[in-house]
């Protein structure tokens, strides 16, 4: 049972050593029995039923070629379903059933195909196993040392070892020829915009007025009674186009305003204006990698991001208390003006969303 | 795939009949101008081994080709275009609201093109397929030791296409631009940016602007009609050349050695079952698309970053990396010269490129280990590896707590458990699990292992009871037969590596390595059975 692999290999020849190609066999750790047990070769062959019983045969016959004529009456059957259930505008009801007859007429018409070629090769067709012999993936020496012999060649010919400055210079200008593509792919963004500029504002300005998300209608600091929760955006977003970045703006400036009671809320000295009445404004985008933090929980005052399931404490300016994302959303400082509607007062004061590497 | 051993020599033109109508006119005619007879001499009767798990891999081919299929259909209507258009076809809850180019028309596909909604449901179900299949395939290929000497690179190869098979999935998944697609790419965006010195401008140029832009859409339909289809039908072409050369590995069984390889041959045998077997995969996938709906879209509706519904998922194989984000604990930004290290992004990243690093190379290192330099085209059954059986089992826990976690949400609801409890069992479980899973599967290898020992010198329990003159009852053992018996004793076992001094008398860092990673293989092994103890066995 040593590691001396070379004396045993007379019966590992046989069944469990390498296919041998003329060089050491490098067994590594392997133990190679000096007394394995011998291949007993193959099985006798048994025969089938189909080959037995010629009655049987004719069933299996019978039955493969019954299959492929179904298969014909699945197509046509699919062509007919194509006909017969035509889609009515604005009715569901019809594709649904335009799906589901086409769909099964071609799966019948496949599947027919495919267990009657699969019968007929197991039931009928010739079923002595054969044998093929293996070779050494590597090729013989000959052809190795041919191989070998022609780089030599090429080489010698070309003197690409010897001429040292054509070859470096070669493989220079290798590397260096690809390097432009590379540039071109700056194209790929609109040249005269820097990301870490724009990713650091949102369209949020002073006295800018809070609006339902998606009406656009603006809202009152009445309307906005303890425990609700409302989806907001900009009012100006409502004027602005899709193709003037319509959703690029709404991706940034969405908020979500809640009202608590002023007792309940904990705030920093420093943001102290920042909520009216006990009403606060958050960022919606996540900050952990930008999903809308959509869920609010009114009894615990937690805000929940349905991606990954972080949580933020709205108390306590939407602190992290659970779940993967790093950063509190950023508050949005909001005041009301003389009509009695919620305005912000500034945009945010940091960037909002996923953290990124000139964040700070 | 078939011209591989056509030789290049020229040949005199003998068509193989000279009689014959049309058939034999044809046949010289092609032959002629291809030397096709070559091909057909050297593989008409090549030999493939039959066994179930071998057709996992024909089940990602065929999947693959159905795809090819019910894709092209799909480009004919598509409009990928990220447009802003009114939507006006046949769905009513829909009408009028603004949305992409890309969603009208796949709503369009889906409402108002005759067999447009099977097509897109045969080509999304068919995706699902095509990655699980590959999964599957690998884990056939991994469990038994089918990647070992000469088909390592065939390892890599399979693997690259597993990636790319995901990376396919999301392009084509993302495409329709409807919710939960755009989601999915603002999740990508986040991760994007939260990649050191380059996320940022990564995703500005990935997306052609902010996020959401304008471009994204029609920049992932040229990466999913195009480059990764043209990628991936390079590496399966190639991935099949190197089973041609290899020839099929086998299980172990009598008569079959390493010099052989024993089968049936693809004409016409192979051609009647693996072709037939094609038409019943795509009947299946046809069957479930005509049964099963597959991504609503018209539910979700079109993309907006505002809302998300609750119970968001990807498809299952994007699971495992939408659950290791999950599993992240909070706060981990950390800011260190000045810029913003995303801890919180960085570090699940690394830990899910690290696994794909261990799977890609494991052939490299398993080589490296037992150091065993001969080509093996025997399977292993996987009891009798056991410690490449008990990492499979680790690896396989630690895929399956990820993917789990992508699902902690709705764990949590539908077993009523809170949300904290199911993310804190599964961040312990992505440790110990892999843990416990090695120590299961090693210990119930070894089990069988000695189980196999037992039948193949003691026979099998017959369930015959017999009672012994002297009142004692046993239970008769009936002995195997050769046959049977050779399966359970055909294995080699691997002992563990001895540290010795190099030509130099010093034993280097990378020997000593080698050695613990070896006793850690090999220490425990069971050695197969020899003639002696048969024979010995015998005379009891």
């Amino acid at each position: 049972m040593a590691q001396d692999g070379n004396s045993g290999t007379d019966i590992a020849a046989a069944d469990s050593s390498s296919t041998g190609h003329g060089t050491e066999h490098a067994v590594g750790t392997a133990v190679v029995a000096r007394d394995a047990v011998q291949n007993p070769g193959f099985p006798p062959h048994r025969a089938r039923v189909t080959d037995l019983d010629p009655k049987k045969e004719k069933n299996a016959e019978r039955t493969v070629y019954t299959l492929f004529y179904l298969s014909i009456v699945g197509s046509v059957l699919a062509i007919a379903a194509y006909m017969a259930f035509p889609i009515i505008p604005e009715d569901i009801g019809s594709v649904r059933m335009n799906n589901l007859m086409i769909g099964l007429g071609l799966a019948l018409a496949l599947l027919a195909i495919g267990i009657g070629a699969v019968h007929w090769g197991k039931a009928l067709m010739h079923d002595q196993e054969g044998i093929d012999m293996r070779h050494p993936v590597r090729g013989s020496e000959d052809t190795r040392a041919r191989a070998v012999e022609i780089f030599d060649e090429a080489n010698r010919e070309s003197g690409f070892g010897r001429r040292s400055l054509i070859r470096n210079s070669l493989i220079g200008a290798l590397i260096a020829f690809p390097l432009p593509a590379i540039v071109l792919f700056r194209g790929l963004a609109p040249e005269n915009e820097n990301p870490v500029d724009l990713l650091k504002h949102t369209m949020w300005e002073a006295g800018d007025k809070l609006a339902r998300d998606p009406s656009g209608l603006p809202i009152k600091a009445s309307d906005v009674t303890i425990g609700s929760v409302f989806h907001v955006i900009p009012e100006k977003l409502a004027s602005v186009g899709h193709s003037e970045g319509y959703l690029e703006e709404k991706a940034k400036a969405i908020v979500l305003l809640m009202r608590l009671k002023p007792e309940d809320l904990v705030e920093d000295e420093d943001k102290k204006d920042w909520s009216y009445d006990g009403i606060v404004a958050y960022s919606k985008v996540c900050t952990h990698v930008g999903c809308p933090v959509a869920l609010y929980e009114q009894q615990t005052h937690h805000l929940l991001c349905p991606c990954h399931q972080s949580q933020f404490d709205v108390t306590n300016h939407c602190a992290v208390i659970f779940g993967p994302a790093a950063r509190p959303l950023p508050q949005l400082p909001i005041a009301i003006d003389d009509e009695g509607y919620l305005i912000a007062q500034s945009d945010f004061r940091e960037p909002v969303g996923p953290s990124f590497w000139e964040r700070h | 795939m078939n011209t591989v051993t056509a030789p290049a020599e020229p040949r005199p033109a003998v068509p193989a009949k000279k009689s014959g109508g049309f058939t034999a006119a044809a046949s010289n005619y092609i032959d002629e101008r291809t030397s096709i007879s070559t091909a057909v001499k050297e593989l008409g009767r090549k030999i493939f081994p039959d066994h179930w798990s071998f057709l996992l891999g024909e089940v990602a081919l065929y999947s693959f080709v159905i795809i090819l299929l019910s894709g092209t259909f799909l480009t004919f209507f598509f409009d990928a275009s990220m447009a802003e258009v009114h939507y006006d076809g046949s769905y009513v809850p829909l009408k009028g609201v603004e949305m992409s180019a890309a969603m009208a028309s796949t709503l369009d596909i889906s409402f108002d093109i005759r067999g447009g909604l099977l097509m897109r449901q045969v080509h999304h179900w068919a995706a699902l397929l095509f990655v699980a299949s590959i999964g599957l395939h690998m884990l056939r290929i991994f469990f038994t030791g089918a990647f070992r000497k000469p088909r390592e690179l065939n390892w890599v190869i399979g693997f690259v296409l597993f990636i790319l098979a995901m990376a396919e999935g999301f392009t084509g998944y993302s495409l329709p631009d409807d919710l939960l697609s755009g989601n999915g790419l603002r999740i990508i965006d986040g991760m994007v940016k939260g990649i050191p010195l380059i996320g940022t401008w990564t995703s500005f140029l990935l997306f052609g602007g902010e996020f959401p832009g304008t471009a994204i859409v029609g920049r992932l339909y040229s990466l999913h009609i195009l480059l990764l289809p043209a990628i991936i039908l390079v590496l399966i072409a190639l991935h099949l050349l190197f089973v041609v050369v290899h020839k099929h590995t086998q299980y172990p069984g009598p008569g079959r050695t390493e010099q052989n390889v024993v089968g049936f041959p693809i004409l016409p045998v192979y051609a009647a079952k693996a072709g037939g077997f094609f038409f019943i995969v795509f009947g299946v996938v046809m069957l479930i698309a005509s049964l099963f709906t597959i991504n609503p879209v018209w539910n979700y509706g079109p993309y907006d970053p505002s809302p998300v519904s609750a119970g968001t998922q990807p498809d299952w194989y994007i699971g495992f990396a939408d659950g290791v984000l999950r599993l992240a604990p909070p706060h981990l930004d950390v800011v260190l010269f000045d810029h913003t290290f995303s801890f919180g992004i960085l570090i699940p990243l690394t830990l899910v490129g690290v696994f794909i690093m261990l799977v890609l190379f494991y052939p490299f290192i398993e080589a490296w280990i037992t150091g065993d330099k001969r080509e093996h085209h025997i399977l292993d059954r996987p009891r009798n590896a056991a410690t490449r059986t008990a990492i499979g089992a680790a690896g396989v826990t630690f895929y399956a707590v990820l993917w789990a976690a992508a699902s902690s949400d709705i764990i949590a609801t539908h077993f009523k458990l809170t949300m904290e409890g199911v993310i804190h069992t599964l961040q312990v479980l992505l440790f110990l699990g892999p843990v416990i899973a090695y120590f299961i599967a090693k210990r119930t290898c070894l089990a069988l292992q000695k189980k196999d020992r037992s039948i193949a010198l003691h026979g099998y329990e017959s369930g015959r009871i017999v009672r012994l003159p002297g009142g004692e009852y046993i239970e008769v053992h009936e002995p195997v037969d050769d046959f049977e018996r050779w399966k359970l004793v055909s294995h080699e076992s691997y002992q563990p590596l001895m540290i010795r001094p190099d030509s130099r008398g010093r034993i280097t860092v990378a020997q000593r390595a080698r050695a613990v990673l070896s006793r850690w293989f090999f220490e425990d092994r069971i050695d197969p059975i020899t003639r002696a103890e048969i024979e010995s066995s015998n005379h009891h």
